[in-house]
């Protein structure tokens, strides 16, 4: 698997690190729900096919990345730094 | 047909013309008491022990390929019952038990072996955690002994004990522990369950799951609507998928673990060898090629299949612990996809929605489960309450804190 870094160019996947779902949107602290709060820690969509998922540069430029992979074929379809997605809250 | 040395014996005389099939190839009826979703290694244990313990036998299993198509048929073999939480231990020692009559139970040839798992420790520190996860075992009734070195040498002469980085100080052995052909274990329920009425219907993927009045009533399948009283999942690497069709959401993801065959050697290690440093373990099947794996992909995958980076990963591990290890060729190595649960433990519980069971979560240590993990689901489907050993396996104990983290990793499946 490659995954083209838009700071790096097409790099081997070895270079990066995962770290799951990218939509998931952290409740707000002490406001925030309990149930909120277990949905946001623990359950995931889980897809099989499209995945928006949360990659880190660590060999390359250091940045987060959000990856639009394709679960089932190991597909890369998109590549965006993570910062103008989540308006820097990545 | 029973087997036994006199079908042997006649079948040999004739022949071998006169086998029959292990099961029956029966078309869905329209509705069941029971339907298991799902023909590995769970759902057919769980049809044997519903039809000869609790004598539900209106049941059938619906599998989307052919049976034991998924992880029952692509894992590493390996039994044990080694665990360290109160939570686990009860439950992977009643496996262990079964294990140990399963052959007998289902009059059939599972080549369970009681070779032993050693887990080789390369600290102080991991010498100390190895020495607590013994006693918690013998506290529970589970045989434990921490080998020293030299102990351990005697037994496994040709790994490096000087590695460097990873210099072997000895291992925690169970050696009750070993390894079951997998194949078998699913042909051996299958028959089993087959002989008492339960139906084993393949090539039958379940599209939908119908419910009305908040109650799950059937499924849709590739081969038509069926109803049933009660649904019951053990669709391991595919839950959250399944369990999506019926509204719900699980803390699960897919991932995909590998593992290896080598060419066919003499006799050379008599037992299972994890070495945990390097995430890597070690055995020999009957054929006598050394059966091996690692670390999991580590992040979301579908498909049966890994990538490159793990097989040089598996492949550089293996050989820090034995070097001799270069001299083999790989003959093959596949992927399955696992159910990833975000503390690393299994799920066996009432799902929300009514008539709804759900067995799910068993990331790569599901094999070893197999009976217990059947006869526990069994007894819930059947009594509608948790067995003792299982309760813990609840899909609540992710709001209510009892988590159980055998592994201390969080909610980081991939980490598990
Ligand atoms: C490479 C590898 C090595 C492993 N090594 C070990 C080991 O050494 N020891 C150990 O204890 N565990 C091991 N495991 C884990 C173990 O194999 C699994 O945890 C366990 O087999 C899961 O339960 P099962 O047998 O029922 O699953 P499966 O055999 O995967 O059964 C699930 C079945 O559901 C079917 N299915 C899925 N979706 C649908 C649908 N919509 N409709 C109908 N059917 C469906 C699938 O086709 C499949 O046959 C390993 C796993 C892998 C991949
Ligand atoms: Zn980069």
């Amino acid at each position: 698997m490659r995954i083209t870094c838009p700071h790096c160019g097409a790099r081997d996947a070895q270079e990066f690190s995962y770290l799951g779902a990218a939509d998931l949107a952290r409740p707000d602290g002490m406001a925030a729900s309990e149930a909120a709060m277990v949905d946001y820690v623990y359950l995931r969509d889980n897809p099989r096919g499209r995945h928006r998922e949360l990659w880190y540069h660590g060999a390359g430029c250091r940045a987060w990345l959000v990856v639009g992979r394709d679960t089932f074929t190991h597909a890369v379809i998109s590549v965006e730094p993570a910062k103008r997605h989540a308006g820097g809250a990545a | 047909m029973r087997y036994s040395i006199a079908s042997l014996l006649k079948e040999t005389l004739r022949g071998h013309r006169g086998w029959t099939p292990a099961w029956r190839d029966p078309a869905p009826k329209a509705e069941y008491d029971v339907l298991i979703v799902g023909g590995g290694g769970h759902g057919l244990a769980t049809a044997h022990y519903l039809a000869s313990r609790h004598g539900i036998a209106n049941v059938a299993v619906l599998e989307k390929g052919y049976l034991g198509s998924g992880n029952a048929g692509r894992n590493t073999t390996i039994i044990r019952s080694n665990y360290l939480l109160p939570g686990n231990t009860p439950f992977y020692e009643l496996s262990m038990k079964l294990w140990e009559g399963l052959e007998e139970d289902l009059n059939y040839n599972a080549m369970v072996s009681q070779r032993g798992v050693i887990n080789l420790y390369h600290s102080d520190a991991q010498r100390d955690a190895f020495a607590r996860r013994g006693n918690a075992m013998r506290l529970a009734g589970v045989d434990a002994e921490l080998l020293g070195r030299e102990q351990v040498r005697a037994m496994l002469p040709f790994f490096d004990y000087d590695n460097a980085r990873f210099p072997i100080r000895g291992g925690l052995l169970q050696r009750r522990g070993g390894t079951a052909r997998h194949d078998a274990v699913a042909w051996g329920y299958a028959r089993a369950a087959d002989s008492r009425g339960v139906d084993l219907i393949q090539n039958c993927e379940v599209t939908g799951i119908a419910i009305a009045g908040g109650r799950a009533i059937g499924v849709e399948t590739a081969r038509g609507p069926i109803r049933a009283t009660k649904i019951a999942l053990a669709v391991a690497g595919n839950s959250s998928r399944v369990a999506a069709m019926a509204g719900l959401r699980l803390p699960i993801e897919s991932h995909v673990l590998q593992a290896f065959v080598s060419e066919g050697l003499k006799p050379l290690i008599d037992t299972v060898v994890t070495f945990g440093a390097g995430h890597f373990y070690v055995s020999q099947s009957d054929k006598g090629g050394l059966v091996f794996g690692g670390d999991i992909d580590g992040y979301n995958s579908y498909a049966q299949r890994g990538n490159l980076p793990v097989i040089e990963d598996v492949m550089e591990a293996g050989m820090g612990l034995w070097p001799g290890l270069g001299r083999l060729r790989v003959l093959r190595h596949w992927g399955g996809v696992m159910d990833m649960s975000m503390d690393g433990s299994p799920i066996i519980d009432l799902a929300p929605v009514e008539g709804l069971y759900l067995n799910a979560g068993w990331c790569y240590g599901g094999f070893k489960a197999t009976p217990a993990s059947g006869f526990c689901f069994a007894h819930l489907i059947a009594t509608g309450k948790p067995h003792p050993v299982a309760a813990a396996y609840r899909l609540d104990r992710f709001a209510t804190g009892h988590l159980i983290d055998e592994k201390g990793a969080g909610a980081q499946p991939n980490l598990h």
